[in-house]
């Protein structure tokens, strides 16, 4: 019943070719091998969940994905074609929203004005506040955010309300592929709730989305797929159903992949 | 001095759930907003007031309207080059070498109209391009190739003084013609009251109607109102400033076309800093430079821009100051010219960290530098004291500004 899908196997519930793909996609910092020759895809209304050891390379994956960082080696397609992701904002232009693990927001700025930065509303050379305002209580209501004002800086948020605004911040604008690192990490129940909940209708949308987590309870509430990378390379997908202890045990090098679990 | 009510730490901004009410308070928001807003401008005009009060107690003439006409006239060069300096320091950077930057764009001016016979205009024209030039190279080695600005800026600071010398050449002080209309509109040309009370009237109404606009769009949007006590406080007290100013300085000379022109220009950048894309992803950078990245900011293009606009505001810094002083030499944005205008950007607010400051800061911050020095002048107290009491306030300026963000973390 925890049968690993062989990487490059068709995936049980994924339908129709790939909207992202990765290919032998390596990534070095020095020394440090973060990704090595990893295969991925990502399928529209598909949850991917990605786990793994500390250091793994999960995020250096995301940050592939988001145009953060540039592959040494391999190649990212998007509907097929070979991209290049050489910046946040291009990544974004493709269509691939992420959600960074340290957030990514900016302290003086306010609420609305992180939600938008780098894809303003207005007109002309002038912004559009009003509407910008509007858009944002319509996320955050979506995501039952409290924040106490959309208009103080968000340095003074707590860790969980950043995180609500970061992940509402990937979703303005209707990506087809959301890349969330660990968006529950500091979440409180209720938000924790609330994010899972928007994870599926996301793909009930028939989105995509690449979940990175530690959290138990997130993979089973909401993924289809799950990798897992130890030390930079891919050690097998598994299905949704896999049990924790088996995802563990992965992770941690006691299964060899493809080895068909226990 | 928000430009309209829509935006600003409404701290008591009360909206939790959908569909309740978001409404804020009246005036103690405004109050709150004025003091720790993210513009918060009111600690630098109490400053202000310290400064004229003492100084008015020390030698009454320092209020006499001829001489604050001669006040605002003092300020407006070295204003200009603080307005491009709050814009550097907006972005996380610093330019060291705005008062060369200003120096050679007056010897260019000076040495183009006199000895090489240009039209006026084109001179000008080759002085703001030349603080153009400086900037984009400053903003390439400082966002391409990631150099401390502090030290490109330092030996550009070094660099410009020795081309201003050899611009200006052997004799070392060129003067303009003093008939030219440039040297007299600049030295004695003055608003005509009316004009003035005109333009008065003007950005008040102004004021208001983009106030009442974007209240109403915001009741249409059902988002939180300023109540209309606000907007007529807001309105209220511009329309005193503003009159205020005018009317005492037009029982003197009145107020000076390169003081309106000053002022323009902080309200250009005012405005861009705050309704455009450029002014927000200034803000973001210099803020939190790889958060920006991530978001999709043009990190590069944004921080060249600032220098750009720096050095070519310098520029024109040195063209005025040339005009004021109908000549340009070895001296002009020599000695203290960068780190007044320094001073100026951070004692009005500016934070040197980047992300935290406005426009205004250059307005009231040069006004604070220059009563100082007019004052010490009045009294006949020498350079030396000038410079000890203008270090006094800027250091005065930091702990306020620092005792402010700290209660503002705590709050
Ligand atoms: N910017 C960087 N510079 C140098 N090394 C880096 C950088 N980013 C990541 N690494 C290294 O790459 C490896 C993978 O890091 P990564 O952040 O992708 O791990 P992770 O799986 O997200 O871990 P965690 O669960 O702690 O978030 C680590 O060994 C890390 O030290
Ligand atoms: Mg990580």
């Amino acid at each position: 019943m925890t049968e690993p899908i062989e990487p490059g196997a068709t995936p049980p519930r994924a339908s129709g070719a790939p909207v992202v793909s990765l290919r032998g996609v390596s990534k070095h910092f020095g020394g440090v091998r973060a990704l090595v020759d990893v295969d991925v895809d990502i399928h529209e209304h598909e949850v991917l969940a990605v786990v793994g050891d500390n250091g793994a390379g999960k995020s250096t994956l995301a940050g592939v994905l988001a145009g953060a960082h540039r592959p040494d080696a391999g190649q990212v397609l998007v509907d097929g074609s070979p991209v290049v992701l050489d910046s946040p904002a291009a990544a974004r232009a493709l269509g691939i929203a992420t959600v960074f693990q340290e957030l990514a927001l900016v302290d003086d700025l306010d609420v609305v004005e992180n939600l938008f930065l780098g894809h303003e509303v207005g007109s002309g050379v002038f912004l559009d506040e009003v509407e910008m305002e509007r858009r944002t209580w319509q996320v955050l209501d979506q995501l039952a955010a409290s924040v106490p004002s959309v208009r103080e800086p968000v340095r003074a948020l707590s860790g969980g309300q950043r995180q609500v605004i970061a992940v509402a911040r990937a979703l303005l604008g209707s990506p087809r592929v959301v890349v969330l690192d660990e968006p529950t990490a500091s979440l409180g129940v209720r938000q924790t709730a609330e994010v899972l909940n928007l994870i599926t209708r996301l793909r009930g949308r028939g989105h995509a989305v690449v979940l990175v987590s530690h959290q138990a309870g997130d993979l089973q509430a909401v993924a289809d797929r799950i990798l897992v990378l130890r030390l930079g390379r891919v050690h097998g997908t598994y299905t949704g159903e896999t049990s924790y202890e088996d995802l563990l045990a992965a992770m941690t090098g006691a299964v060899l992949p493809g080895s068909g679990g226990r | 001095m928000n430009a309209d009510g829509t935006r600003g730490g409404g701290s008591t901004l009360a909206a939790v759930d959908p569909g309740q009410a978001r409404t804020r308070v009246g005036l103690r928001a405004v109050l709150g907003q004025w003091f720790h807003g993210e513009h918060g401008v009111a600690p630098i005009v109490v400053g202000l007031a310290f400064v004229w009060v003492v100084l008015a107690v020390i030698q009454p003439d320092f209020l006499s309207a001829e001489n604050l006409v001669n006040l605002t006239l003092q300020s407006v060069p070295v204003g200009v080059i603080a307005l491009g300096v709050v814009l550097v320091l907006l972005v996380g950077q610093i330019d060291l070498s705005v008062g060369s930057v200003s120096g050679l764009a007056a010897a260019i001016v000076a040495v183009g109209t006199v000895t090489a016979g240009w039209p006026f205009v084109l001179a000008v024209a080759v002085a703001l391009a030349c603080g153009m030039a400086v900037g984009l190279v400053y903003g390439i080695l400082s966002s391409r190739l990631g150099l401390p600005s502090f030290v490109i800026t330092l030996a550009g600071l070094l660099f410009l003084a020795g081309l201003q010398l050899r611009v200006l050449g052997p004799l070392g002080s060129i003067n303009l013609p003093f008939e030219s209309w440039f040297v007299r509109s600049i030295q004695q040309g003055f608003l005509d009251p009316a004009v003035a009370w005109a333009l008065v009237v003007l950005w008040v109404l102004a004021y208001l109607a983009m106030q009442v606009w974007g209240r109403e769009r915001r009741r249409r949007a059902d988002l939180a109102c300023a109540p209309w006590s606000q907007v007529v406080l807001r309105t209220g007290a511009l329309a005193a400033v503003l009159g205020a100013a005018v009317g005492y300085l037009s029982t003197a000379r009145g107020v000076g076309y390169s003081v309106v022109l000053f002022v323009v220009l902080v309200i250009v950048a005012d405005v861009a800093l705050r309704r455009t894309r450029w002014g927000r992803s200034v803000r973001a950078v210099g803020s939190d430079r790889r958060a920006a990245l991530l978001s999709g900011v043009a990190v590069h293009r944004t921080v060249v821009s600032s220098f750009v606009a720096c050095s070519t505001l310098a520029a024109l810094g040195g063209v005025l100051a040339a005009g004021r002083l109908g000549a340009a030499n070895q001296g002009t944005g020599g000695a203290d010219t960068y780190l007044t205008a320094i001073a100026a950007a951070v004692i009005g607010g500016t934070s040197l960290f980047g992300g935290r400051g406005s426009a205004w800061s250059a307005l009231l911050g040069v006004l604070v530098i220059q009563s100082v020095a007019n004052g010490l002048t009045l009294l006949d107290l020498d350079q030396a004291t000038r410079y000890m009491v203008t270090g006094a306030v800027l250091l005065g300026a930091i702990v306020v500004d620092m005792l402010v963000r700290r209660r503002r973390q705590e709050a």
